[in-house]
């Protein structure tokens, strides 16, 4: 058996969860970050003052005690902007991750224990989204919606990053179905539906976990890029959206444009390194074939 | 291998790889493989043809079209709309009025005949020339950059299974995490910052486009040092984008094959170390990763867009997003076709290589 959580039942896998988390250093150091990031930017905007007006005698202005991080080309300042630009790129990556997950999970439980014609039909159409490459996929059809909510692409992107985590549901579920269990419950004649849903994919949830945390961090790669190819509307303070506006203002010719340009940047990879490593120590914790390499 | 799969054959517009053309009496081995060989290429016919059509309807799908999007730059001149819409038709090759069916009917032509016609948005350029224009570009700096890291990364990752729980892999271990966290654009702007501005190793404005102004293509050593000079950061962000990954699944393959009877009888053998990690470790610890190298080069295609959209390469990420831009529909579906036939014809040789490879996965 390639994975299967320690012990199946809720409380069992959170617990399995938390201990694969924790269980390592770099695991925990990276749940710190994670925390940490969410914290700054879900609690942060409580404790600063939202009103930022552009303000234009401090263009590209200096560190100071007044403003942290100096200000932007506009005289806005880059603190602010940093604390309430976090929740929408981390808001996106987390629905996005749901809706792929969700797809994934549906089209390979079925495709994996269905098999047949279903499964036939449903590999060709994961072949086939795979093979167009997601990002074009995704210009396309965010082109649709110019003035695209938050919700908007991050069902966009949830649309068209399912394919690879549906191949390996479905692989998982495949070898699952041979299970004594398995079997078992459909002696019982449990039904399809149900023996899917109740007794094959709990099997899988520390897995379907794990890859949902990956799904965030594919997620946040999607919508920055899509915000550093000036594909979505300017909106309100984001991350993806500041590194956009000092690319393209040049940032990085002005010494004292630094911290607008990078102080995103590293956000959004301390959030990326840090989910990485939560998962790297969770998959060994999970998988008993990796726990001594 | 990785040069075959980081640089598919100029990519024919249906995107098929001949088997190889065999006239004496084949072994049975061969002739199964044979079969093999032709149910994949087939399926691969299959996959560029639907994703062409999905493709051209989905272009088609968007709101506006090209008219549309050249009337209205025009009316920001001041143009009443109606004035706008007539020149606008007037001066660019499509018709708004023919009939979808039609327009798809000279795209399946196009598409059997290896022609695309014209641009509309390019005037005087065919779609063909567009695209040879940006693409070599672009395979350039992906297949330098996945041959490098992966043989980096592969070899790196082998030292780290031979050295596991010591310092170094520890080490090159959480290198390889944050390497593969960053996503691959943000790489590139911190090589900027850091390379370029705050060391001052390069000039990053004037490592931008493909070529310095003046240097005309041609084989010799100018052209192709420029030619250089400019790839060298996407090169070099490539690599550093997906060497960490490479890095641990090697180290993962690697582990496992040390763990295998036939490495311990090697070296119960008094094999020398060397020739154990070359014959006999190394061998099989790469087999399992052939096909994800061709994935890898996939989606690496896709991610190159914002790469050479933050370097300022000119490669075919520009070209495409002009292309959804202005509604060019002739360059859109030529340039996705090209896009999937290369990564297609990636998988499809990494399938074919890896049967050869492995005879267990032929069924």
């Amino acid at each position: 058996m390639a994975v299967s959580t320690a012990a199946p039942g809720g409380a069992g896998v959170w617990g399995a969860i938390w201990h694969g988390v924790t269980r390592s250093t770099s695991g925990f150091i990276g749940l710190c970050i994670v925390v940490g990031v969410l914290l700054f930017a879900f609690v942060g905007p409580f404790f600063v003052d939202t009103h930022n007006p552009t303000d234009v005698t401090k263009i590209w202005g200096p560190i100071t005690s007044e403003h942290w991080l100096g200000t932007n080309h506009e005289g806005k300042d880059t603190f602010v902007q940093l604390v309430l630009g976090g929740r929408e790129p981390i808001w996106v990556g987390i629905v996005a991750a749901l809706i792929t997950v969700a797809i994934a999970v549906a089209l390979g439980g079925v495709a994996g224990y269905v098999r047949g014609r279903i499964d036939h039909f449903l590999l060709q159409l994961t072949d086939i989204t795979m093979t167009i490459p997601f990002i074009v996929l995704m210009l396309v059809v965010a082109s649709f919606y110019r003035t695209a909510s938050p919700m908007v692409v991050a069902f966009i992107i949830g649309l068209v990053t399912w394919p690879y985590l549906m191949r390996s549901i479905r692989a998982q579920v495949l070898t699952l179905r041979e299970r004594e269990f398995v079997e078992a419950a459909r002696l019982q004649d449990l039904g399809t539906a149900r023996i899917l849903f109740t007794e094959v994919l709990p099997n899988m949830a520390g897995y379907i976990f794990v890859n949902f945390i990956i799904a965030i961090t594919n997620a946040i790669y999607a919508v920055v890029g899509m915000y550093l190819l000036g594909l979505l509307p300017s909106t309100a303070a984001n991350w993806g959206l500041m590194i956009q506006q000092a690319w393209d203002n040049n940032a990085f010719l002005v010494p004292a444009a630094a911290p607008f340009l990078v102080a995103p940047m590293v956000m959004i990879m301390l959030f990326q390194i840090g989910l990485v490593t939560m998962t790297r120590s969770l998959e060994q914790a999970l998988n008993p074939r990796l726990r001594d390499r | 291998m990785a040069t075959e799969t980081a640089a598919p054959p100029p990519p024919p517009e249906a995107g098929t790889a001949a088997p190889p053309p065999d006239g004496a009496p084949l072994s049975p081995h061969l002739r199964l493989w044979r079969h093999y060989a032709l149910v994949k290429v087939r399926k691969a016919v299959v996959v560029v043809f639907v994703v062409a059509n999905v493709t051209f309807f989905l272009g088609r799908a968007m709101p506006g079209d090209p008219i549309d999007v050249m009337a209205g730059r025009l009316t920001q001149g001041g143009m009443s709309l109606e004035e706008a819409r007539i020149i606008a038709a007037n001066s660019l090759a499509y018709d708004p009025d023919a009939p979808l069916w039609a327009q798809w009917w000279d795209f399946i032509v196009g598409l059997v005949t290896f022609d695309m016609g014209m641009t509309i948005n390019r005037p005087g350029f065919s779609v063909a020339e567009s695209i040879a224009a940006y693409l070599p570009w672009t395979l350039f700096s992906i297949g330098a950059g996945t041959l490098v890291s992966i043989t980096l990364g592969l070899a790196l990752g082998m030292v780290m299974a031979y050295r596991r729980n010591r310092l170094l892999d520890h080490v090159l271990s959480v290198v390889a995490s944050v390497l593969g966290a960053i996503p691959n654009y943000l790489i590139a702007m911190l090589l900027v910052v850091g390379g370029g501005m705050y060391l001052s190793w390069f000039n990053p404005i004037s490592l931008r486009g493909t070529l310095s102004p003046g240097v005309e293509p041609g084989f010799n050593a100018e052209f192709l040092g420029d030619a250089l000079y400019h790839a060298g950061l996407p090169i070099f962000t490539y690599v550093l984008a997906i060497i960490g990954t490479w890095m641990l699944v090697m180290k993962a393959s690697t582990t496992e094959v040390l763990s295998e009877d036939y490495v311990t009888v090697a070296r119960a053998r008094g094999l020398r170390d060397r020739r154990i990690a070359t014959s006999y470790v190394g061998r099989n610890a790469i087999l399992p990763l052939v096909a994800q190298i061709a994935i890898s080069f996939g989606t690496l295609v896709g991610g190159a867009i914002f790469v050479e959209q933050v370097l300022v390469y000119k490669g075919i990420g520009g070209l495409l997003l002009d292309a959804v831009e202005y509604r060019d529909y002739p360059l859109l579906q030529g340039l996705l076709v090209v896009l999937t036939t290369c990564v297609v014809a990636a998988n499809l040789v990494a399938d074919l290589l890896y049967s050869r490879l492995d005879p267990r996965i032929r069924k």
